[in-house]
Parts: structure tokens; sequence; C-alpha cells
């Protein structure tokens, strides 16, 4: 069933298990046959955790999505909202029960909060005085969600926003509880180490739960060895930048949710919507070799065939060969290369303190504003700020050619600091690239040997962290590490005497990296090519708040006024 | 060591045995005589209440509470009303049934608890008797009123008065009854004497024995077995019937051969019997009859009461304490004279190897040869876990450990566990802390139960080491007693806050599993309200203390500690909580000096309260969030003139907040809207909520080229993107002529390179050629490449001497244009 989930090093079907369970348990609390209102956010994260089949063996005859206005009609005995503890959402759900009641009596109502109840929406439903028709009122834990063998996400979309904007940290909370759940299954992580405010935050967090759950002492052996949490904001830079591995460029271009992709239809033989991405897409990626594709088609075709198990996938094959002629086309063209061109030199410091002509010619030829937000903060950042004369002129550009209203998302990308003024004269950028070796002349595609292989010549900078960390530790960078937002330490987490793991010679160690606040598929992937480096001696367990990339990312950021939306 | 069978006596083909348990601590003046007398099973405690005399009013009864081994626990006079009836609960509260049908619960040191009464018409009729009884349900009441009626609570704790009904016939109350538990129903069976009937909820039915000699008399007493499986009938002439309780059988019938009626009969049979009994007490005799028309007599020289237990009948009189109880099985085997038992045979080899005769290994021999030693061994074990005294046990314990030696694959849990577990009883069964469990009675009521008894009777330092002792996680065990210690410890009157919180954190530390939220809420509840904030304090999970501290109206301390939780549910919360108990003003003052609260809050308005939202930022001065809060505002206004004065606030503010980028932006904003409302008058145009830049290219669509021009000049555009503008709206349009013009206007900022594609995307060579020349000579090349002039972009590439212009060229040129590539690379080969 999931099977993709156990192959790795952690099995984290374990974890995909424990909340089928829980799913099962909670739909036989309530005997009888079933209706599924759902939040339409989470009928995506479900899926991954349980298909339509299951939801059937416990008697679930109808799904819904939550509209205000009355309730569909269905013949069935239980009508169960599973929801985001949301106000807005229980507004709906009042309205819902409330027609409802007038025509049957019978239905029974519940409602799953996911992935916690709040009191402060329990106390809404009794404002609206709905509170007392449900039977059940119940959370389903759903923080961490297997994606991959070796990828949890929370899929909470707005963590970067809240935490960055809004200073409101709901995400944290549920990111050290997700990681509380995590270590009830697969032991306590002995190591934290982590940068930036919100790592920081989660950590004491964690300590404390921990120290509140003392007594109930997990007897497991621990899996992971180490836990690395890292703030999105201390690399805004990635992101930003168009990831050039298979599978990010398929997410640039098209963009993946939940694992599938919704890909042009004319292009696939059999017409096939949407195709999951499986492992295999990954490990074409690990070798395939993106805007330089010297690779033909037919080489890519021969690799994949000599992987086992691929006999049985051959259909999967003639659609990673469509998806990769697909992106081929976009990869080859110019406005691709031109954009990338700009984005590399940025990222190597040229000319970052000027306005930069192709963004002008970007904006004049009215181009996708989320795509010269992405290039204008790029510049920001690698110039540690714009000059006033440039920032006012970009955001002059933008008002004008794309509306008044932007000015609060620019002052959000202001508050985000992915967007800011220059105010000393200092630019840490190249300091920071230099000793971090982030920008490889020599980057080889082909047969890389280095993670920068995957922006072609731009090693992510919390990917690098994550390397030196393993090797040679993060003393040797102190000063880097202060040059980057909020502070970075380290925790020790006391293991019962007894599960201090013996290790093999020659057995890898375990981290598990944490992004709070999104990872991008590019990031991924080069980790995934730390892990499979034979001298490593790591393998990484990758976890977020959310998968992403930076047209996603800029767009949670965005604020539109209500007249726009409607 | 005495002679272990001197105490047995047979009773058909088993052996009954009374062994002592206690020497009473007590000293009762008056004995047992004319007092009400409750003692709990399961070695629980004692209570008595001299019968009140009634010759003086003024003397007050005195209730005292012991121990099983008859330690003072409590003692006080009763003034309340006279007392019909005593029971204990399950939960070891003492029930003080009054005739006024009242039922006051007192706690096991005597504090009253509370109380409840059996229904207002007792109050008239009065209690003639009542009875406590323990169900699956939990502690029952039955009474019988002076009108002859039943009443019956299941569940003190879940109170339902049932009133069952009336017995046809029945004058004052029956001459005996019992309470039955049958098929999960509570009944009562009673006698009027020579009819026997049974109450259910609904109906009163006539029963009758079935087999019971025609002159077997009327019945006199009754009595059912510790399961409720038993039933055991005494009539006037002396005739007992046993059976089981659904009276479908007879199990037999025997002669006491006494006409006078005992004080008391009692079940006495132990799980697995071999030959129950019932126990009848006399004034001066105590008769055990056996199901098999066996019977033994004991002489007794004090009134006794007979406290049934589920494996036998302890005997309390005023100086000692028996347990009468059937021999178990294992034992007889093994002590019983002359057995062959293994297990008798392996104690034999033990004692002989302790003399270091060599009979040890002839006794060890024949059990192996039987090979029964592992049954030997097991024998062994289970017996010593049977025997109470001490060195029975050890010597037991040790033969089976001899016999361990010789075996290969015994598994030791058996023996471990017992030697744990009779360490554990003889501990409790000491004379202090009395309570004479067996083993069967402990296995059956758990060692968690156990554990709540100890630690419900104080001795809170035995419990902690038994846990420890026993290994029990600190969760179900060290924790659980420091806990019940730790709140009886915040009702201790006479210490100090400062003292307790002390105190307990010493003793306490961090036990995981110990709630301080807990334990604060106890002393809240004693009205300690300093000591539980001292008390919440310790404790580690924030998101814990914060009901109790909202409780205890400190909102502000609450508010702080849901912050540190990090929880943000609780700390919304706190804050609805807090908005609704505070005034507005000393609201946003206490947000404000919590950033985490008050980011929160500001989130909770931003969605539900956006007026609120407002204040907030006007309180704090902060102008620019006050600043994108007008703005904001100001696109959910359809009026333009509200839309202008909602923006001239924003304006303000952004000035205020010295944003002046914001505010010149702004103003901008609102120039635009006004210039598109007067186009949108005057000429129709449906400008209204274009961008800049999409009112200029409306406006060349339109053809009004003044009005974009002026746009273009009044708002600063830059050149570049208006000539981009300006150019493609031309080329769409085609008004060739005009672009020409406009190309003359001034030196392109975008190039003419622009102008050649912007032509050939509408597929107009021919005016593609005209900016050709215009054309930098770094992009003639591929000026000349846009319109397909091969030769020209030769010309032009082999003029510049430029090898990558000459190679794109190159690469465009097909075979027919062979002269082409021959000059190219003619020229390219010149050039090096």
């Amino acid at each position: 069933m999931a099977a993709h989930l156990s192959y790795g090093r952690v099995n984290l079907n374990i974890l995909r298990e424990a909340a089928r369970k829980e799913l099962r348990e909670f739909l036989d609390k309530c005997a009888g046959s079933k209706a599924i209102v759902w939040d339409e956010y989470l009928t995506g994260p479900f899926g991954l955790i349980a298909q339509y089949s299951l939801l059937k063996e416990h008697e679930v005859e109808k799904m819904f999505t939550l509209k205000s206005g009355k309730l569909p009609s269905a013949d069935v005995k239980n009508i169960i909202f599973f929801v985001r503890p949301r106000l807005e959402l229980m507004d709906i759900i009042a309205e819902n029960v409330f027609s409802e009641d007038k025509m049957h009596s019978s239905r029974d109502f519940h409602i799953l909060f996911v992935p916690r109840r709040s009191m402060l929406c329990e106390q809404r439903l009794k404002e609206q005085g709905v509170l007392a028709s449900f039977v059940n009122i119940d959370e389903y834990i759903l923080d961490l969600i297997p994606y991959d063998g070796d990828l949890l996400s929370m899929e909470y979309e707005s963590a970067f926003r809240e935490c960055y904007l809004e200073n409101d940290q709901t995400s944290l909370y549920h990111t050290a509880k997700g990681l509380m759940t995590l270590q009830a299954l697969y032991g306590t992580i002995p190591q934290i180490y982590g940068k930036g405010d919100c790592a920081r935050h989660v950590a004491n967090m964690m300590l404390r739960m921990k120290r509140e759950f003392a007594g109930s002492q997990n007897q497991i052996l621990p899996v992971f060895d180490t836990l690395l949490l890292l703030d999105r904001n201390i690399d805004l830079l990635t992101p930003l930048a168009t990831q050039l591995t298979y599978e990010g460029l398929i997410d640039e271009i098209y963009g993946i949710t939940n694992g599938y992709v919704k890909l042009p239809p004319e292009k696939f033989a059999q017409k096939k919507q949407g195709a999951a991405l499986s492992k295999k897409a990954k490990i074409i990626s690990a070798a395939f070799e993106e805007r330089h594709n010297a690779k033909t088609v037919g080489e890519i075709k021969q690799f994949v065939s000599q992987l086992p198990h691929m006999q049985a996938a051959r259909s999967s094959l003639a659609n990673h060969t469509s998806i990769a002629e697909l992106i081929k086309d976009i990869t080859t063209s110019e406005a691709f290369f031109e954009n990338l061109t700009v984005e590399q030199e940025f990222m190597t410091g040229v000319d970052t303190d000027k306005v930069n002509t192709y963004i002008e010619d970007c904006i004049a030829q009215k181009d996708p504003l989320i795509k010269i937000l992405r290039l204008m903060c790029m510049q920001s950042v690698c110039n540690n700020g714009l000059k006033q004369k440039v920032f006012e002129y970009y955001k002059r550009e933008i008002l004008q050619t794309y509306g008044y209203e932007h000015i609060l998302t620019l002052n959000n990308l202001e508050k985000a600091s992915l967007l800011k003024l220059q105010t000393s004269s200092r630019n840490n950028y190249p300091t920071i690239r230099k000793t971090l070796k982030l920008w490889m002349e020599d980057a080889n595609e082909q047969n890389p040997n280095d993670i920068s292989y995957v922006y072609s010549g731009y090693a992510p900078l919390s990917v690098r962290l994550t390397q030196v960390l393993a090797r040679p530790g993060w003393r040797s960078i102190e000063e880097v590490l202060k040059l980057l937002p909020g502070p970075h330490f380290e925790e020790r987490q006391q293991l019962p005497a007894g599960l201090h793991k013996k290790r093999q010679q020659g057995e890898n160690r375990t981290t598990l990296v944490f992004f709070l606040g999104g990872v991008s598929y590019a990031e991924i992937a080069a980790l995934r090519f730390l892990s499979q480096m034979e001298d490593s001696g790591m393998e990484y367990i990758i976890a977020t708040t959310k998968l992403l990339n930076g047209t996603t990312w800029i767009k949670s950021l965005m604020d539109r006024p209500e007249s726009q939306i409607s | 060591m005495t002679f272990i069978t001197a105490n047995w006596n047979p009773l058909g083909e088993a052996f009954y045995r009374k062994s002592e348990l206690y020497e009473m601590c007590w000293n009762l003046r008056d004995g047992l005589r004319d007092c009400l007398v409750a003692a709990a099973p399961y070695g629980g405690p004692i209570a008595l209440l001299r019968e009140p005399v009634r010759r003086s009013p003024s003397s007050r009864p005195q209730l005292e509470i012991y121990s099983a081994s008859g330690v003072s626990i409590a003692s006080f006079p009763w003034k309340s009303g006279p007392v019909v009836h005593l029971g204990w609960t399950v939960s070891d509260e003492l029930l003080c049934i009054q005739e006024d049908g009242s039922v006051l619960i007192y706690d096991l040191f005597g504090s009253f608890k509370r109380h409840f009464s059996m229904g207002q018409e007792v109050v008239q009729s009065q209690v003639l008797e009542a009875k406590v009884f323990h169900s699956p349900y939990g502690t029952g009441v039955a009474i019988v009123t002076g009108s002859s009626r039943f009443i019956m609570a299941t569940n003190i704790d879940d109170l339902k008065l049932r009133r069952l009904p009336e017995v046809p016939g029945l004058q004052g109350k029956p001459s005996c009854w019992v309470v039955l538990n049958q098929d999960r129903q509570t009944k009562v069976l009673l006698s009027t004497g020579s009819e026997l009937y049974i109450l259910d909820n609904t109906s009163c039915t006539a029963v009758s024995l079935p087999g019971l000699a025609p002159q077997g008399g009327s019945i006199v007493h009754m009595s059912v077995s510790f399961s409720y499986k038993y039933l055991a009938v005494l009539t006037d002439s002396g005739h007992l019937w046993t059976g089981p309780s659904h009276l479908q059988d007879k199990m037999s019938e025997v002669d006491t051969k006494k006409l006078t009626p005992p004080k008391q009969m009692v079940w006495c049979r132990r799980p697995k019997s071999q030959q129950p009994s019932v126990v009848l007490m006399w004034d001066r005799l105590l008769m055990v009859v056996g199901v098999c028309q066996d019977t033994i007599q004991f002489p007794t020289e004090d009134q006794c009461v007979l406290v049934g237990e589920m494996d036998g009948v302890r005997i309390i009189s005023s100086t000692n304490q028996e347990l009468l109880q059937e021999v178990p099985l294992v034992c007889q085997e093994i002590f019983k004279i002359a057995s062959m038992a293994p297990g008798a045979l392996l104690l034999e080899a033990h004692r002989e190897y302790e003399k270091s005769s060599q009979k040890a290994d002839e006794y060890l021999r024949e059990i192996k040869e039987q090979s029964m030693l592992g049954e030997a061994v097991s024998q062994c074990i289970e017996a010593a876990g049977h025997e109470y005294d001490p060195n029975t046990q050890k010597s037991l314990m040790r033969a089976a450990s001899f016999g361990k030696c010789f075996l290969t694959d015994f598994s030791p849990g058996q023996f471990v566990t017992t030697c744990r577990e009779l360490r554990v009883l003889n501990s409790v069964r000491e004379s202090s802390v009395g309570l004479p469990l067996t083993h069967t009675q402990f296995k059956q009521m758990t060692l968690q139960v156990l554990i709540d008894r100890l630690v419900y009777r104080q001795f809170y330092p035995l419990a902690i080491e038994m846990c420890r002792y026993l290994k029990i996680p600190d969760y179900q065990g060290v924790s659980r007693v420091l806990k019940h210690w730790a709140s009886c410890k915040v009702q201790q009157k006479d210490l100090s806050d400062e003292a307790i919180a002390r105190a307990m954190c010493a003793k306490v530390g961090d036990s995981p599993g110990v709630s301080y939220s807990d334990i604060a809420a106890k002393a809240y509840e004693c009205g300690r309200t300093e000591l539980a904030i001292k008390l919440l304090d310790f404790e580690a999970r924030s998101g814990e203390q914060v009901p109790l501290l909202l409780k205890m109206k400190r909102s502000q301390l609450a508010l702080s500690k849901a912050v540190e939780s990090g929880d943000t549910d609780l700390v919304y919360t706190v804050v609805t909580y807090l908005k609704n108990e505070m005034n507005r003003g000393d609201f946003f003052m206490t947000l404000r000096n919590q950033p985490v609260a008050l980011s929160l809050y500001r989130q909770f308005c931003k969605l539900q309260e956006q007026e609120t939202l407002k204040d907030l930022y006007n309180q704090d001065d902060d102008h620019k969030e006050l600043a994108n809060y007008y703005v904001t505002a100001s696109y959910r206004e359809k009026r333009l003139e509200s839309r202008l004065s909602l923006l001239q606030s924003a304006v303000d503010e952004y000035n205020k907040a010295k944003n002046e980028f914001s505010a010149k932006a702004t103003e901008e904003e609102m120039r635009l809207l006004r210039f598109q409302r007067k186009l949108d008058d005057e000429k129709g145009a449906g400008l209204l909520e274009l961008s800049l830049q999409a009112t200029m290219e409306a406006l060349l669509a339109l053809g009004l080229y003044k009005q974009a021009e002026q746009l273009y000049r009044d708002f600063r555009v830059p050149d570049k993107r208006y000539w981009w503008l300006k150019l493609k709206s031309l080329a769409e349009k085609e008004e060739w002529d005009e672009l020409e013009k406009f190309s003359k206007s001034k030196k392109s900022p975008i190039g003419y390179l622009a102008f050649v594609e912007v032509c050939m995307k509408s597929n107009n060579k021919y005016e593609a050629k005209k900016y050709v020349s215009k054309v930098t000579p770094e992009q003639r090349v591929k000026a000349h490449l846009a319109i397909s002039d091969l030769d020209g972009a030769a010309d032009a590439a082999i003029e510049r001497k430029n090898d990558s212009e000459i190679a794109t060229v190159l690469s465009r040129c097909s075979a027919a244009d062979r002269l082409l590539i021959e000059r190219l690379n003619r020229a390219s080969t010149a050039k090096k």
C-alpha cells in the first residue's frame, strides 16, 4: 500500500500506520453509516494517510466539501466534520447544523479537529448555540505526514507567514508536538541542533514537553541520532532560486501538491491527469541533468530501464519520459535561460546594487508579478538589502504596473526581510558565500560531486549548514553563523540507560533535518545526494512545515485585499 | 516450629483451620456487647457504635473506628440521630444509616463527607432494618421501612432510589431478608416466616426452597455467600438448607439440632472449595456446618462478630481475631500426615538436607523418578502463598528453592513473584498497619488497590517503599503515592504556606507524573489560594496551570503561563476570558505586556473584529500598521469618496510613520483614482480599478494619446516602460505611421531592435525593415536575422569581425546558402 515509505533507513510507514489506526478508531466511535464533510484543505494531506477505500470500510458512504448553507441530503446516521480549528469554519459548521436540524433530527453530528482541538473553536460553537449538537468532538493529531521514505511534511501552508509576519507561533507548537509524536514512535533523539529564533522556540518547547512527560519514559531504541532545526529565514535565498532538479523543475513549472502534479493531458498517451511522483522520479533526478540537458531522452530511457522493479512500471517510465520532454522544451527556451542567467548573476554577486535591466524589462513586459518579486527579493537578499534609490524604483514600477494594492504585499516582504533597505554599507552575503562555498564554478552536473548541482552551481545555504554540521562541525563556521539571523544552539536529551546505541563499524548516522517555514524540492534533492554520498556517513530524513517553491512561497506572503479576491 | 496440622479440623473430606490473626490492640471496656459493628471485608476497618443508652439523653454514644488489628483511627461522640445500621463502602467510607432514612457518609478518619436520604416517606415511617451491600455497580443500601416497604439504592455514588413493590401480607419487618445480585439485577429475598418472596423492580414473587422438608418449619435466618452464588436458610426447627441462590436446586439440608436462632450466620467458602460450609454463631458456640452434613463446633467465650471474606470468615472478638478457612488443597497435600504428594516429599527432602542427611537424596530421587519435581516446586510455592506464618512460608520457599536447583528449565517467575508478594503481604499484615489480607484476597484486590488503600490510610512511607520494592513504574507507583500525600499535606491547617510548599518541593521534587496543578487545585479547594499559587509555580506544564489560575482570578499570571506553554489555543482562551472580564483599557494594557498574546489577538481581530484592530494599532501608535489597515479597508469600500478618504487617512499615517515612499505612493494612487473617474465620467473609458500601466494601455488603445502622455509625465513613468507600452500598443493597432512618428520623437530608450521584433510579431516585415538600420551595431546581426535577412546579417557580422556572431549566422544558413557560407567561413579564417 505505502511501500514507498518503508524502504528507507527509517520506516516511516510506522507513522502512517499509527495515523491510520487513530483514524479508524475515531470512525468506529461513530457507529453506523457516515458522511464526511471536508474542510477542503485537508483532503490532500488525508489522501496520503488513507484512501477512500479505508473510509468506505468504516461505513463512510458520502463525502462533501464544507460550504455554507444547507448540507446535501444523505441517508446516513452520522455527519462528521473534518476541519482545521479555524473560527470561520466553525461559523460555516454552525450554519450547516442549523439548517439541518429543521429537516432531519435523527442524524448525529461529530467534529474531528485536525490537527488539534481548540477551546477557542469550541467556544465559538457554543456561542453559536450548536456545541451541544455534537455527539463527539475529537482531535486527530496529524502533524507530520509521511510523503516519501525520507520526507515528512506538515503541509502547514501559512507557517512562514504566521511566524515572520504575524508573530503567531501556532505552527511551531504543532511542530514541537509533531516531533514529540515522532519521538514516541522512533525513540528520543539524543542530540538537537538548531539555528534561528523559531528553531530555538521549538527546541525549548520540546524540552519542556519532555519534562512534562517525564516518567512515561520512552523505551525505544532511538532511530534518529540528531535533530537539526533550521529556520527558513536563515536561508531566504535558496527557495527564491529556480530549482534545477527533475522534481524541482516539475514543481516550478507545474506545481506539485500533496505528491500529485497536474500535467497537460494532451501530452500523455493514456490521458493521465495526475501522475504520482514516486521514488523513480527521484532516482532519475539523482542522475538526471537539467538545463544544459546533455543527456538525451534516449539515455534516460536506458538508464531507467536498468533499474530493477521497472518492468511493472513501464507506463510510469513512459510518463516520466513525456514529462522530461515537456520540461526540456521549457528549460531550453531563451526566456528560461535569461531568467536563470540573472539569478546566477545575483548569486555570484554581479551588479546586485544596481537596477537590473532584466527585471525592468520583465516589468515592462508585464511578466507575472510573482516572478518579478522572486527576482527582486533575490537581488535584495544577495546584496544584503537594496539601495534606497534602487528599492524605491522597483517598488514604484511594481505599484504602477501591477496596481497600488500591492503596497501591502511589498510591506509584507519587507517585514519578512525578503526585501529590505540597505542600511549598513557592509554586505555579508559575499562573506557567507565564500566561507560556505555556496558558489561552485565547476559544478559537475553529470556526475555530481557536490550539492551545488541542484542549482547548477549554487549550493543551498541550508543544506551546506547541514553538511558542515555533520563534518567538521559548526564550530568551524562560528563567524558565519553569527552573520545569519537568530541563535544557534545545541541541546542533549538524556536517554534512559541501556538505550545508547552501539554503533556498528561503518554504520551511518541518521539526522532528521526540520525546515521550519518550508523546504524546496531542490534542497531535498541536495540532502538526498548527501545521504547517498559514500563517505558522508550520514543519512538524512527531511521534515518541514510545508513543501514549497519560490512561487508558492511568495504567494503565501502576498496580501490580496478582499475586493481582489471576489 | 509448631505442628502445622494442630489446628486442622476435619470436615467431610476437607479440613478447616482457625488461625489467629491478631491480638486486638483495642481495649474495649464492654466488649462487643450492645454494639452496632461494621467490619469491612478484605481486612477492612471496623466501626463500632455503642447502642444509645436511653436513660439520659445527654450521654451521647461514641462512634469509634479501628483498623482490623484494633488500632484506633478515630473516635467521636455521635451527635446525629439514632443509627440503625453501619456499613462500609468499597472505598472504605463509613455509611451510617439513621432511623429517619438519612445516610451519613464519613471517611476512614471520621470526617463527615456528605449525606443523602433514602426518601421523604422514610422520615415518617422510619427505617426498621437496613443492609449495605456490594455489587459490580458499587456499594448499595437497602432498607425496610415501618410501613413494610423496601427501598433500595444500588450505587450510592449515583443515587437512584428504587421503591420495591409491596409484599402481600407483610406487617412490620420480615423475619429475615437478604439482598441478592443475580443476572445484573439487585433483588431482595425475604421471608415472612412461612412464605418466601423475591422482590425485584417490578414484582413480588412467592418462591419456595426446592427439597426443603415439610417439617422444616418457618425461616428464621438467611445468608448469601460472598459471591452471591449460594444461599443458606435456617428454619426454626434448626434445619439448615443450602443451595444455589437462584433456588433451582438444593445442595444439602442439615439438622443443627439447635432451636434458638443464631446471632450471625455466614458462608465460609473459598474459590475451588472442596467442602463449603456455613458458620453459625450463638452466644457461646461457633458451629461450622458443612454441606456434607458434617459439623465442627468451637466454643466461644466472648461476644464475637463474623466477617465473611471471599475465602473464609474472620472472627473478631474483643480480645483477638481469627481466620477460619478451609485449608487450601495444596496445603492439605503438603502437610497432611503421611502425604506422598510431590510437594510434601520435597519439603521433607529439604528438611533432611538441612540436617545434612542422605535421606534428602532418597526423597529427591523419589520425586524425580515420577518426574514430579516441577510439580513439587510449584506446590511448595503455592502453599507458601496460602500460609500465614512467615516461618512456614520460609520453609516452603526454601524447599522450593532447593528443588529448583535440580531443574534446568523451571521458570523463576512464580518463585520471584511469590517471594515479593509475601513480603508485601507480611508487611501489611503487621499489626500497626492492620490489613490481614490472604494471598487469594490480595490477588483479587490487585496491587493497585492495595496501594490505594495504604495511601488512603496515610501509610505513605510504606506505600512508597512497596512501590519501589515491586519496581512499579513511577507513574502508577511512587508518583501516585506522592500525589496523595501532597493533597493530604495541603489540608494541614497548622502548617504555614511556606512550610508546606517547601516540604512539597523537597519530597515531590520533579517526580514524574505528579501534577502540581492538581495539588494546587486541592489547596485552592481548601481555601488556600496563596499556597495554590506557590505550588503552581512548581508545575512544569505551563498549560496545566492556566485553568486553575483563571479560576483563582489570577488572569495576568494565567496569560503569561499560557504564553509560556507555546500553546496558542490556550493563549486565545485566556485572551477571550480576559476580554470578557476586563474593561477595554485594562485589557489592552495587559496585552501590551504580552507581545505574543497581543499579536495573536491582532490575528483574531484581523479575521473577526476589524474595528478593534484599529484601536489596537492606535493604542500602540503603530502608524505603519494603521496605514496598512486603512489601505486594506479602502479596498473593501465601494464608493470612491469613502475610498479616497480612507486612503487619505493612510497617507497621514504613513507620514506619521515617516514612511515617505508609501505616503507618496498612496497619494499617487489617489491621484490616479481621481483621474480615472474623471475620464470614466467624460469618456466612459471604464478605467477604475486598473493599474497605472493598464490605464495607459487602455488610453492608448482608445487612441487617447494625449491623456496617456499626461499620465506618463505626471506619474514620472520611466521612459523605457512607456516606450515599450506605446510600441506594443501601436503595433497591435497597426498604426504604423504613428509608430514611425513615435520612433522619431526622440532617441529610443529601449533601442530599435525592440521595434524590429515587435513589427515582426505583427508579421510586418516591411515596417520592421525600417528600423533595422537604426539598431546599434551590437544588435545589428540579431536585427537582420529577425527579419530573416541572412545577407544583411552576414554583412554586419563580417563587418564587426565577431566570431560568435558569424557562427550564429552560419547556424541559420541552410545548404542553399552555399555562397554565403563560403563568405562567412572566409571571413572567419581571414581573421585568424
